[in-house]
C-alpha cells in the first residue's frame, strides 16, 4: 500500500479532489418523472433549503477508515482477554452492563432504519452520503455493541443475564424505558423523530455521556473492553451530528418550523433527560467502585456537556433565528440532578425492584456513602439508612425489599411518558387525556403525552405526529400475579430452574443465592389501577397531595 | 478455582466460581438455523424486538392511525413466521467493513495502475464515448438501487432482513460512486471527457428512459419485499447484469480497456450475495405451509409488473451494442442469457420468469 502510494507520488498522479468527489457523488440524485416516490414517512414541517453536506466524504474512503477503527477494537479486545483483564474487573460494574447492553443495541439500529426517514425528504443530494454513512455506522455501532456483550458472557464470572439478553430486553420494566429513547428515532413525524430527537438533541447532546463518560467509569473498574468498543463508537458521532445540524438549518429559516421546532427541542430534551440521565446516572455513581473525590460527578458531567457545550454552545445560538428556547426546563433539569437527588432515586428504585430484573445490585458501603456526601452534600441524611437496609436484607431467607413494610419504602407510580417511575415526589401530576387519567413524573412529561403527541399542537394541526401507544405501565402486566410466577414468565431464572437471574449481592457462591421459594407469596399489583379507581376531586387529589408528600426510610440497625 | 470457605473470591473471571447458570454462556433465546448459532446470528436475531417474541408492553409509540413502530402490514407478503429468515452472506458489521473496504482498495488500486501505466489514452475512442454517455448514465441506475433499498431497510418486520437490505443497500451506493469516481479520474487523462454527460443521457436519452422507468417504479413501490425482490429478482438479471456482464465485461477489452472491467467485476460479486438472501427469503415466503399459494401468486404479480418494465429498457439499451467499433458481442446473445438466468432464479423460488 504503501509502496504505491510513494510510487504515485514520484509519478505525480493528481486524482480528484475529494471536495469534488464530493460533489459529483452529490449528483447522482434526480427527481423521478415517471413514477413518483411515495412520501411514506411524512412530516409536519416544511423543508425549503436542501441541506449541506458540511463533511465532504465519500464512501470509497469511509469504508477503509472504519475498517480500520474495526481492526483497533477488536485487536483491544484479543489484547484484553491476554492481560486477563477479568482477573481484576469489578462484578458490581459488569453487573450494570448486563442492563446497559441489553438496551443500546437496539436505539443504535434504530437510528439507522431513521435514516431512511429523513433520506427521502430531504431535498438535493448532498446529504445522501452523509445519511448513508450513518445508516452503516448505526449499524456498525449495533452489532459491534453484540459482540462485545457476547465477549463479556463468555468470560465473565457470572453469564447469567448476558444469556438471556434480547429476551430479557422485551420484558423488563427498565429496557422498556430504553426503548421509548429508540422508538422516538422511528415512529411518527419523521423530521420530530429523526432529525429533532435522534440527531439534534440525543446525539448531539447526550452521547457525550453515554460513550464517553460511560467508557471513564468502566476503566476505573478495570472494565478495557468497555472504552474501546464506545470511544470507537463515538468517533462517528460527529458527522452524525453534523447531518442533524445540516437538516435543521435547512429548516430554521422558514418561520413556518418554528413552532413544531420550539416542542420537538423541548420534547426531546425532556425525554432525553428523563431516560438518559436516569440510566447512565446510575451505572456511573451507582455501577462503580471507584470513590475518587478528584474525579467529576455525574452532576458535573452534566453540566459540562448537556449545560454548557449543548445549552450555551449549540442551542443558544438558535435564539438568533427566532427560535425560543426552553431555558426553564434546562434549569428545571440541573434542579432534578442536583438538588432533587434525581439520579440517587433512580438507583434508589432500581435496587427496590432487583428481584424483577436480570442483573445484580450490591448494596453500597460505607466507602461509597462518603463519596456521595462529599459530592452531594444531604446524601447520607436521606439515602445512608436506605442502603443499609438494602445490605441487611440481602440474604436469602429475608422479606424481600420490594414487599417489606419495615423498610418504610413506598413503591412509586409510574410516568406515562419517560416510563421511569414518579421518583421527585413533589413533581408527581396526573392528567386526562381521552377520557382516561395518567400519571406521570414531572410537568414536562404530562406536557409530552397531552400536548406534543397529538393531533394538533397550539391551535395547528399536525397530522403526521405519533401517538403514544402499548402497555406503558409494566406493573399492569403482572397485577394480581405471585412474584415467583412473574419471574418465570419473565425468564428471570437460572438454568436450574430455580435460582433468580437477579441477586441482591455479589456473592458467587450457590447457598447465597435466592431461588423462587423466597419470593413466593408477594402479589404484584398496578398503582395506575388504584389510582384510577379513586372518585375524581377530592378523593384523587388527596391521594396526590399524599403522594407529593414522600415517604421517609425508617432507621435501619 | 480450589477457593476454600475462608479465602474470599475476588476474580471476576469465568470460571472462578460454580453456582446456578455459571456455565451458561450462549445466547439462549433463539433457535438457530443450524445446530450451532452462528456469530452472524448472534448479533443479530431478536435484536429489532416483536410482540410475539418476548415484547412484553408491546410497540409504545405509534403513528398517528395506529400502526405501530413495526408492522407486518407494511408487506402483503404473509408469513407463519418472519423470523425464519437468515441472511445467506452472514454479514455483521465487521464482514461487511472487511468486504467493502477491500472493494475500496481494489478499485483505487485499478485506477492507480491504470492511469499509472497511460491506459485510459489507449481506450478506443469509440468506447471512451460509450464509457462517458452509457456506463455514465447506468451509474444513477445503481444510485436509485441503493436509495431504494435504504427506504426498504426500515419496514421489515425482522433484523435479519432490514439487515440484509441495509448491506444490500450499501453495496448499490458505494458502486454507483465507484463508477462516479472511477470516470472522473480516468477523464482527467482523457482530454474531452464531459463527466456531466451521462446524467444527461440518464435524464434524456431514448435509449436510457425504459431503464429509469424501471428503476423508479422500484424506488416508488411502497411495499418493501416488492422493492427488494423487483431488484434482486428482476431488475438485475434483466438490466444491471444485461448491462454489466453482457455488455461492459464482454466489450470493454476489445476497446483496448482492461481497467473498466475490474471496477464492474466487484458489482457482480456483490449482486452474487445479494441475490442469494433474495432467493434465500423469496423461497422462504414461497414455500411457507400457510400462505405459500398467496406469495407467489403476490410475487408472480410483482414480476410479471416489474419484468415487463425492465424487458422494454433491455430492449431500449440494444443501441449501445453497435456503438463500440470493434464488435465481439451481439445484444441478442446478452439477452439469451439474461434470460436464461431470470428463469433459472425463478424457478429456484417457484415462481413465473416474466
Ligand atoms: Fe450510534
Ligand atoms: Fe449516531
Ligand atoms: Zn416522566
Amino acid at each position: 500500500m504503501s509502496e504505491t502510494l510513494t510510487l504515485n507520488k514520484i509519478v505525480n498522479q493528481k486524482g480528484i479532489s475529494t471536495a469534488e468527489a464530493a460533489n459529483r457523488v452529490s449528483d447522482l440524485g434526480w427527481t423521478p418523472s415517471y413514477v413518483q416516490e411515495a412520501m411514506t414517512f411524512p412530516t409536519d414541517y416544511k423543508i425549503s433549503r436542501v441541506p449541506r453536506d458540511p463533511m465532504k466524504q465519500v464512501l470509497r474512503s469511509y469504508f477503509p477508515m472504519q475498517e480500520e477503527k474495526d481492526n483497533r477494537v477488536y485487536g483491544a479486545l484479543d489484547a484484553a482477554l491476554r492481560g486477563d483483564m477479568f482477573r481484576n474487573v469489578e462484578p458490581r460494574w459488569v453487573e450494570w452492563m448486563k442492563l446497559f447492553l441489553a438496551i443500546i443495541p437496539f436505539p443504535e439500529i434504530s437510528a439507522a432504519r431513521s435514516m431512511a426517514m429523513v433520506g427521502r425528504l430531504a431535498p438535493g443530494e448532498e446529504l445522501r452520503t452523509g445519511f448513508t454513512m450513518q445508516m452503516v455506522d448505526e449499524f456498525r455501532h449495533s452489532t459491534i455493541q453484540m459482540n462485545l456483550k457476547k465477549w463479556y458472557m463468555e468470560n465473565y464470572i457470572d453469564p447469567a443475564g448476558f444469556d438471556i439478553t434480547e429476551a430479557a430486553f422485551g420484558k423488563c420494566y427498565a429496557t422498556t424505558i430504553g426503548r421509548q429513547f429508540a422508538e422516538g428515532f422511528l415512529t411518527g413525524d419523521a423530521i420530530t423523530a429523526a432529525n429533532i430527537y435522534l440527531t439534534v438533541v440525543a446525539e448531539t447532546a447526550f452521547t457525550n455521556t453515554l460513550f464517553v463518560a460511560m467508557p471513564s467509569e468502566a476503566a476505573r473498574n478495570g472494565d478495557y473492553a468497555l472504552p474501546t468498543v464506545f470511544l470507537s463508537v463515538q468517533s462517528d458521532e460527529s458527522r452524525h451530528i453534523g447531518n442533524g445540524h445540516s437538516m435543521l438549518m435547512a429548516m430554521i429559516h422558514d418561520p413556518s418550523n418554528h413552532q413544531l421546532l420550539e416542542r420537538d427541542l423541548k420534547y426531546a430534551f425532556w425525554q432525553n433527560h428523563a431516560i438518559v440521565d436516569a440510566a447512565i446516572g446510575t451505572f456511573i455513581e451507582y455501577g462503580t467502585t471507584n470513590r475518587d473525590k478528584n474525579k467529576e460527578s455525574y452532576a458535573e458531567l452534566w453540566h459540562r456537556w448537556i449545560y454548557e457545550d449543548y445549552y450555551r454552545t449549540y442551542m443558544l445560538p438558535l435564539e438568533k433565528y427566532g427560535i425560543k428556547i426552553h431555558h426553564d426546563d434546562v434549569a428545571e433539569a440541573w434542579d432534578r440532578i442536583v438538588k432533587k437527588n434525581y439520579v440517587h432515586k433512580t438507583a434508589q428504585f432500581f435496587s427496590v425492584g432487583w428481584s424483577f430484573n436480570f442483573w445484580r445490585i450490591e448494596a453500597q458501603t460505607e466507602k461509597d456513602f462518603e463519596w456521595f456526601e462529599h459530592k452531594y452534600p444531604g446524601w447520607y441524611a436521606e439515602f445512608g439508612d436506605y442502603w443499609k437496609w438494602y445490605a441487611k436484607l440481602s440474604k436469602p431467607g429475608e422479606k424481600v425489599i420490594a414487599f417489606n413494610s419495615d423498610v418504610g419504602y413506598v413503591y412509586p407510580h409510574r410516568c406515562w411518558s419517560c416510563m421511569v417511575p414518579c421518583l421527585i415526589r413533589e413533581d408527581f401530576c396526573c392528567d386526562e387525556v381521552d377520557g382516561k387519567v395518567y400519571t406521570y413524573c414531572s410537568e414536562g412529561c404530562r406536557w409530552t403525552h397531552k400536548v406534543a403527541f397529538a393531533a394538533e399542537y397550539e391551535g395547528r394541526a399536525t397530522p403526521a405526529m405519533g401517538r403514544f401507544s402499548g402497555r406503558r405501565e409494566w406493573e399492569e402486566c403482572y397485577h394480581g400475579w405471585d412474584h415467583a410466577d412473574a419471574l418465570v414468565d419473565l425468564g428471570f431464572v437460572r438454568s436450574d430452574g430455580k435460582t433468580l437471574v437477579p441477586q441482591p449481592h455479589l456473592r458467587f457462591e450457590q447457598k447465597d443465592m435466592w431461588t423462587l421459594d423466597h419470593v413466593r407469596g408477594n402479589t404484584l399489583g398496578s398503582p395506575l389501577r388504584a389510582f384510577r379507581a379513586l372518585k375524581p376531586g377530592a378523593e384523587r387529589d388527596a391521594a396526590v397531595a399524599e403522594y407529593r408528600k414522600g415517604f421517609t426510610i425508617n432507621p435501619c440497625n | 478455582m480450589s477457593a476454600s470457605p475462608q479465602t474470599v473470591q475476588k476474580s471476576g473471571a469465568a470460571g472462578s466460581a460454580i453456582f446456578a447458570g455459571s456455565d451458561s454462556r450462549k445466547y439462549n433465546y433463539y433457535e438457530p438455523k443450524a445446530r450451532k448459532a452462528t456469530h452472524y446470528e448472534d448479533m443479530t436475531v431478536d435484536v429489532q424486538p416483536d410482540p410475539e417474541r418476548y415484547l412484553l408492553q408491546d410497540w409504545i409509540i405509534s403513528f398517528p392511525d395506529g400502526t405501530p413502530t413495526y408492522s407486518k402490514t407494511w408487506t402483503k407478503a404473509l408469513s407463519s413466521n418472519w423470523h425464519q429468515f437468515r441472511a445467506v452472506d452472514q454479514e455483521w458489521e465487521r464482514t461487511h467493513y472487511q468486504r467493502q473496504s477491500t472493494i475500496c482498495g481494489m478499485v483505487q488500486g485499478v485506477i492507480e495502475n491504470a492511469r499509472k501505466s497511460g491506459a485510459p489514452k489507449r481506450f478506443d475512442a469509440a468506447w471512451v464515448k460509450v464509457l462517458q454517455d452509457h456506463l455514465g448514465a447506468y451509474k444513477h441506475a445503481e444510485f436509485g438501487l441503493g436509495t431504494s433499498l435504504m427506504q426498504a431497510q426500515r419496514y421489515g418486520y425482522t433484523q435479519m432482513i432490514n439487515n440484509a437490505t441495509l448491506t444490500n443497500s450499501s453495496y448499490k451506493l458505494r458502486f454507483s460512486q465507484d463508477l462516479t469516481l472511477y470516470l472522473s479520474e480516468i477523464g482527467m487523462d482523457l482530454g474531452n471527457f464531459d463527466h456531466t454527460a451521462g446524467k444527461t443521457h440518464w435524464l434524456e436519452d431514448p435509449i436510457w428512459q425504459g431503464t429509469r422507468r424501471a428503476i423508479e417504479a422500484i424506488m416508488g413501490a411502497t411495499d418493501y419485499l416488492e422493492q427488494y425482490l423487483a431488484t434482486n429478482l428482476v431488475f438485475e438479471p434483466l438490466v444491471g447484469e444485461l448491462f454489466r456482464s453482457g455488455f461492459i465485461m464482454q466489450m470493454a477489452a476489445s476497446q483496448g480497456d482492461f481497467a473498466t472491467p475490474s471496477v464492474v467485476a466487484a458489482a457482480e460479486a456483490d449482486y452474487e450475495r445479494n441475490l442469494a438472501n433474495t432467493v434465500e427469503l423469496a423461497h422462504m415466503l414461497t414455500h411457507d405451509k400457510e400462505h405459500g399459494a398467496h406469495n407467489t401468486k403476490l410475487f408472480n404479480g410483482w414480476i410479471a409488473h416489474h419484468g415487463a418494465l425492465a424487458k422494454e429498457a433491455a430492449a431500449n439499451l440494444q443501441p449501445i451494442w453497435s456503438q463500440p467499433r470493434v464488435k465481439v458481442s451481439s445484444f441478442d446473445d446478452a439477452q439469451e442469457r439474461a434470460h436464461n438466468r431470470i428463469q433459472t432464479i425463478c424457478s429456484q423460488v417457484g415462481l413465473k420468469a416474466p
